[in-house]
């Protein structure tokens, strides 16, 4: 059965992005801060942001066949799906860098303003690794192996549907351990010069595994949700509360993993009190309290309380109301993230970033959903389609 | 229903039957010991008793008797510590991590690698305490109420957490074992030939009786278990590496530390498992069970965490150049290049190199290959700690109060010591415990055995 977008989805898709530009309109009139700044920070922010739940998409679809899950196979194409997002907020992303790059860093990434590293020789010292060209090269490969693979996923997958067989799978289960292998690495750096160069003075080990579990979880509620709602729509009946409960075991494993990895950042730093490594969060906590522990609370808690029993994970109301809330403050997490950074104590989140967010948000369903619309939602030659069909516990 | 791919390899060679499984595992236990196992226990009992020997010197003479100076205060006994934690951490791994991703292969090792883990765990629990200096004080340790006035202990330590963190995960990961015992012990009562085995196995098995009750409340526990001990498995490494990272010492304190000990652990946790079960399944003629497919997964979570363990390694080594910070930068080239350079190199060899082979499928099956490798890997591990530890601190601050560290004989004989220790108790899990989970391997015949997947795919 083939996926068609309802126009009920599409009249809410345009809304939000209707409210998305209102948002914009009413911010961009009340703002107070430097307007360039203001804009390309977030921009980054969502380019990032959605960006990464994608390519945690991949990740996870890369996982699945180099793990030679079977559950996984009925909602193979919704991972797919997610995962289509890569190169089109690639895209997007490239374009936002490269705007900041001709803006010598948009007071973004000061260590791109020849002004500020003049004076500055903590960021000298870093030239080697931080400088614009290097920047560039890292990115392209970054962007461009993250779009190949996602390619290669996917043209086997829809190939596999009309030949059959194992080779396909074999194939994907090589190129699934590849994949992890440049992710492995990539997540780390790639977060390191997206996103940890914009404290320029400030660095962590730990900081590239603490933004990927985020994103992961993001990733994971957004394909939980897809999945509830096709169900619901009388899509994929193959789909049963089975899966859903386990992709909602990986949005309460990834929720974990978060917190895990916030708190052994946060609190060796904090508990060290080292004055150039506890300013990032002696920033965040003293200017940002609210959002800050609100942030952290909601995602922790919320997963932990509400979804941890077996009942609460196969309930579609429950999963969207939380997944919502948890995707909402990752959102607000990665804010925080860049903000501070970007404009010290007076930084916000106001109808700019909001706008911005719902902008953002309608063009990343606009996209998902248009790739569910392209091929039939189940992979029917996949080797262990049977398994999963036959999936209960 | 339950259905499994043509595709999967199946987990149980040939045609066993429910019958087969229970005599193929109860066999060791119920016939005559062989001799290699007396000559192997006498040597590892000698061994043992000399480590007891070498730490009852310590006790009675004091910790001066170890290399330890005023610069290096931690070393050997520390490297040791962590050492063991970290082999400690597969057994819980594999029966609580592995049960919740559904692997079914784990049960050919997870009975063999909790024994392993416990006992792991107990050599680990030696040192700290040997290293107090004054063992008879021990119990300060504990936040007990106390006639000593004020006394506490520091619970803002590291140190203390950690006596939290291992004495409870050594509590749940020995129930969450005991358990698994209880119906397979129940089996070797009701074969026992004579009394006294009839009279101890019985006991054993809490009086077991198969009754669906019984199998209802121990399939609940278990789950309880295993979701207890899924957090444990990330905390007490975790809290392993608080101990050195909430410290400001360069080369200590930096914030990848505890997911990339976990991810140590395991590694080298599954490497032990690996360099006893390939014993243990020859010695048993367990081969079935424990066939080549089961030793390549075990091969790739090897090359998996080894390599996240490398990646690890190099964010450390940028980060501190990146940082800025001198102290941090030095710290690591006086690893790679200082007088310790050696212990360095050996790592790096040993554990992000000789994993990186396990990519080509013919080394990754082939047994000796795995065997050399499972014990590379567990050089390289102990390794990993000596470096973290002694050539973070040999070099401080102050280079006027630089120092080198040399083992003492007593260093060596309590680390060998343990070492006899650890094998002493194994081979008597090994001689009189089932090595294999019965009751649990007979869940999976029908679905995952050789004989019954082909039988499948005919009609």
């Amino acid at each position: 059965m083939n996926f068609s977008i309802s126009p009920k989805a599409k009249k809410l898709i345009f809304g939000i992005a209707g409210l998305g530009v209102l948002f914009l309109i009413i911010g961009f009139a009340t703002n107070h801060a430097d307007v360039k700044t203001r804009l390309m920070s977030d921009l980054l922010i969502n380019s990032f942001f959605f960006l990464s739940a994608a390519a945690a998409a991949l990740y996870f679809l890369a996982l699945n066949y180099a793990t030679e899950a079977g559950w996984f196979v009925v909602v193979k194409r919704i991972i797919e799906a997610v995962a289509s997002y890569v190169p089109v907020g690639a895209g997007i992303f490239a374009l936002v860098l490269l705007a900041i790059t001709f803006m010598d860093g948009a007071h973004v990434y000061v260590w791109m303003d020849q002004s500020v590293v003049d004076g500055d020789t903590m960021i000298q010292n870093k030239q080697a690794y931080l400088n614009k060209m290097f920047f560039w090269i890292r990115t392209i490969v970054y962007l461009g192996i993250y779009i190949w693979f996602y390619i290669g996923f996917r043209k086997r997958s829809i190939k596999q549907d009309e030949v059959g067989g194992n080779e396909i799978y074999f194939k994907n289960y090589k190129k699934g351990a590849a994949f992890l292998v440049f992710f492995a690495v990539f997540s780390s750096t790639s977060t390191w010069d997206w996103i940890m160069s914009i404290d320029v003075h400030w660095f962590s080990t730990l900081f590239g595994w603490y933004v990927f579990a985020g994103s992961w979880c993001s990733g994971m509620v957004v394909l939980t949700l897809l999945a509830v709602y096709l169900k619901k729509n009388g899509y994929l009946e193959q789909i049963k509360e089975a899966h859903i409960h386990d992709l909602a075991k990986w949005v309460f494993a990834t929720s974990f993993l978060w917190t895990y990895l916030w708190f052994s950042q946060f609190m060796l730093y904090w508990y060290s009190d080292i004055a150039e490594e506890v300013i990032y969060f002696n920033t965040r906590i003293e200017e940002y309290k609210l959002i800050f522990f609100s942030m952290m609370l909601i995602n922790f808690v919320l997963p932990m309380v509400l979804l941890m029993s077996r009942e609460a994970k196969r309930h579609a109301g429950t999963l969207t109301v939380v997944g919502c809330i948890i995707f909402v403050f990752h959102w607000v997490d990665v804010n925080l993230l860049v903000i501070p950074g970007v404009f010290g104590s007076h930084g916000q989140i106001g109808f700019m970033e909001i706008g911005f967010f719902c902008v953002f948000v309608s063009i990343f369903l606009m996209v998902i959903l248009n790739t569910l619309t392209k091929a039939p939602l189940l992979a029917v030659q996949d080797p262990y389609l049977d398994e999963s069909l036959h999936h209960e516990f | 229903m339950h259905k499994e791919a043509a595709i999967r390899k199946p987990l149980i060679l040939g045609k066993k039957t429910y019958h087969d499984i229970t005599e193929d595992i109860c066999r060791p236990i119920e016939s005559k010991a062989p001799k290699n196992w007396y000559i192997l226990i006498t040597i590892a009992g000698l061994i043992g008793l000399y480590g007891i020997g070498c730490i009852l010197y310590l006790l009675g003479t004091g910790i001066g008797t170890w290399g330890l100076n005023k610069t290096v205060g931690w070393a050997w006994d520390i490297t040791n510590f962590v050492w063991w934690v970290g082999i400690g951490h597969a057994g819980t791994l594999i029966s609580a991590v592995l049960l919740l991703f559904r692997q079914k292969w784990r049960f050919a090792i997870n009975r063999a690698a909790e024994a392993m883990t416990i006992f792991a765990v107990f050599m680990a629990a030696i040192f700290p305490g040997i290293h107090m200096g004054r063992i008879w004080v021990a119990y300060w340790v504990f936040p007990i109420p106390n006639q000593f006035g004020s006394l506490w202990p520091n619970f803002n330590s590291a140190l203390l957490w950690d006596v939290f963190a291992i004495s409870t995960y050594l509590s749940v990961s020995l129930v969450f074992w005991y358990i698994g015992l209880i119906p397979d012990f129940a089996t070797i009562r009701d074969r026992a030939k004579t009394p006294t085995a009839k009279k101890i196995y019985g006991m054993l098995s809490f009086g077991w009786s198969g009754r669906a009750k019984h199998w209802n409340r121990f399939e609940l526990v278990s789950l309880v278990l295993a979701g207890l001990a899924t957090p444990l498995v990330f905390s007490v490494h975790s809290i392993v590496s608080f101990d050195f990272a909430t410290s400001v010492i360069p080369g200590w304190h930096t914030t990848i530390f505890p997911p990339y000990f976990v991810c140590g652990a395991v590694f080298s946790g599954f490497a032990m498992v690996q360099t006893l079960m390939l014993i243990l399944r020859k010695a048993f003629k367990l081969e079935a069970y424990l066939h080549v497919k089961h030793i390549e997964y075990m091969n790739i979570v090897i090359m998996v965490t080894g390599s996240i363990v490398g990646v690890a390694y190099l964010t450390e080594l940028f980060i501190s150049w990146y940082s800025g910070v001198e102290y941090e930068s030095y710290a690591f080239i006086n690893r790679f290049s200082g007088p310790y350079w050696w212990a360095y190199w050996s790592m790096m060899t040993c554990n992000v190199v000789s994993p990186q082979l396990m990519w080509f499928k013919k080394l990754r099956t082939n047994l000796t290959f795995t065997f050399i490798i499972s014990i590379v890997v567990n050089i390289g591990m102990w390794f990993e700690r000596f470096v973290i530890i002694v050539t973070s601190i040999h070099r401080d601050f102050l280079p006027s109060s630089w120092s080198m560290f040399y083992p003492t004989h007593i260093d060596i004989g309590i680390f060998i010591g343990t070492i006899g220790l650890f094998f002493t108790l194994y081979l008597l899990f090994a001689r009189y415990f089932p090595v294999m989970p019965i009751a649990e391997l007979k869940t999976i015949v029908k679905t995952s055995s050789e004989y019954y997947k082909n039988k499948d795919d005919n009609h």
